[in-house]
């Protein structure tokens, strides 16, 4: 990690002092443990600001869209960097305006589920050899980072950045053992009341502040349509079906472009198990599209493009239902 | 000084239930905010801080004003509910006391608030549990503070000891509540005393309101501004922000007007019908929030919208700590 951050620094004094960004989009030291903040740094003075540990969770992807026309380098994990190709994809950033700061990556820590297993205030957090060492007043805990990773990375495939233009560190063993949709499985598995009931609970949490879409780098819309007012989609208050109609249509929108990299649910202040949503769409796009986003510069989304090959099974015929398949389209 | 066991709570509370509303800390896996309880087990007075501060007892994040229907209006506000808040730390109770400048001062009394702020008691619970996040003590605050309480709980154990602060607090208080012991008051003092030097985070706000006076135009808005996402976390947990937005819900002539918060960090905050938006970019829409609370504020209301609760610190997405941000105002 340490030898990381160095790198980091010693690549990104090269950028500033060769002028070939004039913006370093990465991460300094936070004010709360367990965390780190992104930074944007923009001369050699700062530099000794950078650093890079098991805590920076955020996708920085989310800030490029912001900076269009300036000449940025962004420091990206395996699922930040997708999130850049599916800007560049999507005709939101230009690749030659990105320099691309890559970093493999094990994983972050989902600080919150460290939270719940001390008692008291954590004041200190520190890793070493693998593993998460926090100090509180009283206490002191020991954690296995591999064992409280958040639950995004846990399934997470592309690890290592899909495209860089600096790689930092040696490439590592991407996980393809793990099934990745292993939940949705389960969610899929419950009865429509049961499922309901679940959308429900969690939904019902929200308190439409929108850091899940601000968090988030494909939310770049210039208009939500939540802030629509003429027409006027959703109202703004907490009655369950704008809720409802707010987390669904979010979703929707995501469908073929979300990465997985959890940012929403970790933005997400009520902590809203937001991803089984997005999750269950990125199979269906899987299922039907053989389609993972992110990956390429050069494929188009699943949604934005036709083939005659595409399967039709999701139109209805208005002939009665008859197949497997039919299944598959139901929520 | 009076005293109650905690069973005596238990049962002090639950024969309130007859003729109030008790608004108290429950949680949702985890997550704490100020609900209506109907029975003891549901409130766990152990807890930290709620995620949701309990202005929302008050200001309702979305709250129905008055329904129409074919030219007639009627109110939604008639009822005169009792209320107990049960269990609010100082901090909060001292936002309340600001939010009041706003919705129950001299010139303007809004009716829905005054209307549930007048007919709820609060009772609140010192706060031994302060994290390193909390700086009430830099707003005139502290953890066992009385202000905006008409009862104050201090916890010492196997009881609490009540300091009734208010003629509506002792009108509750009943025959369970005995008169405490000099060694129980001399132990809540010390226990008072240690939380009061647990409060370690301080920030300087001597000349912060001042020098905004003069840095409208300064280029620290902009550079402040880069790595907040313009999420609504920070005004939304936030015990004394309090801007809102009143939208009809309707369809043709019948409908509902409704009052819903609001963040001075969303776009659609002042965009104009025309299409204008004097906050265009994140840099307007985080000065607004900071002048807000650190300038216009102290103008009309001679003291800053902020209670050193930490809500904003713990929960914002990209850890913009607004304590760094006063610290760098006095450095610009």
């Amino acid at each position: 990690m340490q030898d990381v951050q160095r790198k980091i620094r010693e690549e990104a004094k090269n950028l500033l002092a060769a002028g070939r960004v004039d913006l370093i989009i990465g991460f300094e030291e936070a004010s709360l443990p367990l965390r780190a903040s992104p930074v944007f740094i923009h001369n050699e003075d700062d530099l000794d600001m950078l650093v890079w540990n098991s805590f920076c969770e955020n996708n920085l992807a989310t800030y490029l869209t912001k900076v269009v026309g300036r000449k940025v380098a962004v420091v990206a994990k395996g699922c930040d960097s997708r999130s850049i190709v599916a800007l560049i994809v999507e005709g939101q950033i230009k690749r030659e305006e990105i320099i691309v700061i890559g970093i493999p990556c094990r994983g972050m820590v989902d600080r919150r589920k460290i939270e719940k297993e001390v008692e008291g205030e954590i004041l200190e957090a520190g890793e070493k050899n693998g593993e998460v060492l926090v100090k509180g007043d009283d206490f002191e805990g020991v954690f296995k980072k591999e064992d409280y990773l958040y639950p995004s990375c846990r399934t997470c495939k592309y690890r290592n950045p899909v495209i860089s233009d600096i790689l930092i560190g040696e490439k590592i063993k991407e996980n393809t053992e793990v099934d990745e949709y292993a939940e949705v499985k389960e969610y899929e598995k419950k009865s429509i009341d049961e499922r309901r009931e679940y959308f429900g609970r969690e939904m019902g949490k929200c308190i439409r502040c929108y850091a899940c879409r601000q968090a988030c780098p494909m939310c770049y819309c210039e208009e939500c349509f939540v802030d629509s007012s003429h027409p006027k989609w959703i109202e703004k208050g907490l009655d369950s079906s704008d809720l409802t109609i707010w987390h669904i249509m979010r979703a929707y929108h995501q469908a073929g472009r979300c990465v997985d990299c959890g940012s929403c649910e970790r933005a997400c202040p009520m902590e809203i198990n937001l991803r089984f949503l997005t999750k269950k769409i990125n199979k269906e796009v899987k299922d039907y599209f053989n389609f993972e986003t992110g990956l390429d510069i050069k494929v188009a989304p699943a949604l934005a493009t036709f083939s005659p090959d595409d399967r039709q099974d999701f139109i209805d015929s208005g002939e009665e239902p008859a197949g497997e398949s039919q299944g598959k389209t139901k929520l | 000084m009076k005293k109650i066991s905690k069973k005596g709570m238990n049962e002090f509370i639950q024969s309130l239930m007859a003729d109030y509303i008790i608004l108290a800390p429950a949680s949702t896996d985890g997550i704490f905010s100020f609900k209506p309880v109907s029975n003891f087990e549901q409130i766990d007075l152990s807890y930290q801080n709620s995620k949701k501060p309990p202005k929302e007892v008050f200001f309702p994040q979305s709250e129905t004003m008055f329904n129409y229907k074919n030219g007639k209006v009627e109110s939604t506000e008639k009822v005169k509910q009792k209320k107990i808040l049960l269990g609010i730390r100082p901090c909060d109770a001292r936002a309340n006391i600001l939010l009041d400048k706003v919705f129950a001062g001299p010139d303007h009394k809004d009716v829905y608030y005054t209307n549930k702020r007048e007919n709820t008691i609060i009772i609140g619970l010192g706060c031994s549990k302060s994290l390193s996040t909390c700086f009430c003590t830099s707003f005139g605050g502290g953890p066992f503070s009385k202000e905006g309480l008409d009862i104050l709980l201090m916890d010492i154990g196997d009881k609490y000891l009540a300091q009734v602060i208010t003629d509506k607090g002792r009108e509750v208080l009943n025959h369970k509540f005995r008169e405490a012991t000099r060694e129980e008051v001399r132990l809540a003092e010390k226990i008072k005393s240690e939380a009061e030097k647990r409060i370690s985070s301080r920030v300087e706000i001597e000349g912060i309101k001042e020098k905004l006076d003069r840095m409208f135009e300064d280029l620290f808005w902009n550079k402040l501004s880069q790595e907040c996402i313009g999420c609504g976390t920070c005004s939304y947990l936030c015990p004394t922000c309090h801007c809102f937005d009143i939208a009809d819900e309707a369809v043709n002539s019948e409908g509902k007007r409704v009052r819903n918060w609001d963040s001075c960090m969303f776009p659609l905050f002042t965009l104009h019908t025309s299409g204008h938006n004097p906050r265009p970019t994140g840099k307007e829409r985080m000065r607004q929030r900071v002048m807000h609370k650190f300038n216009y504020f102290v103008e009309n209301y001679k003291e800053p919208a902020c209670v050193g609760c930490g809500r904003c610190i713990i929960n914002c997405p990209v850890n913009m700590d607004i304590r760094k941000v006063l610290k760098e105002i006095l450095e610009v």
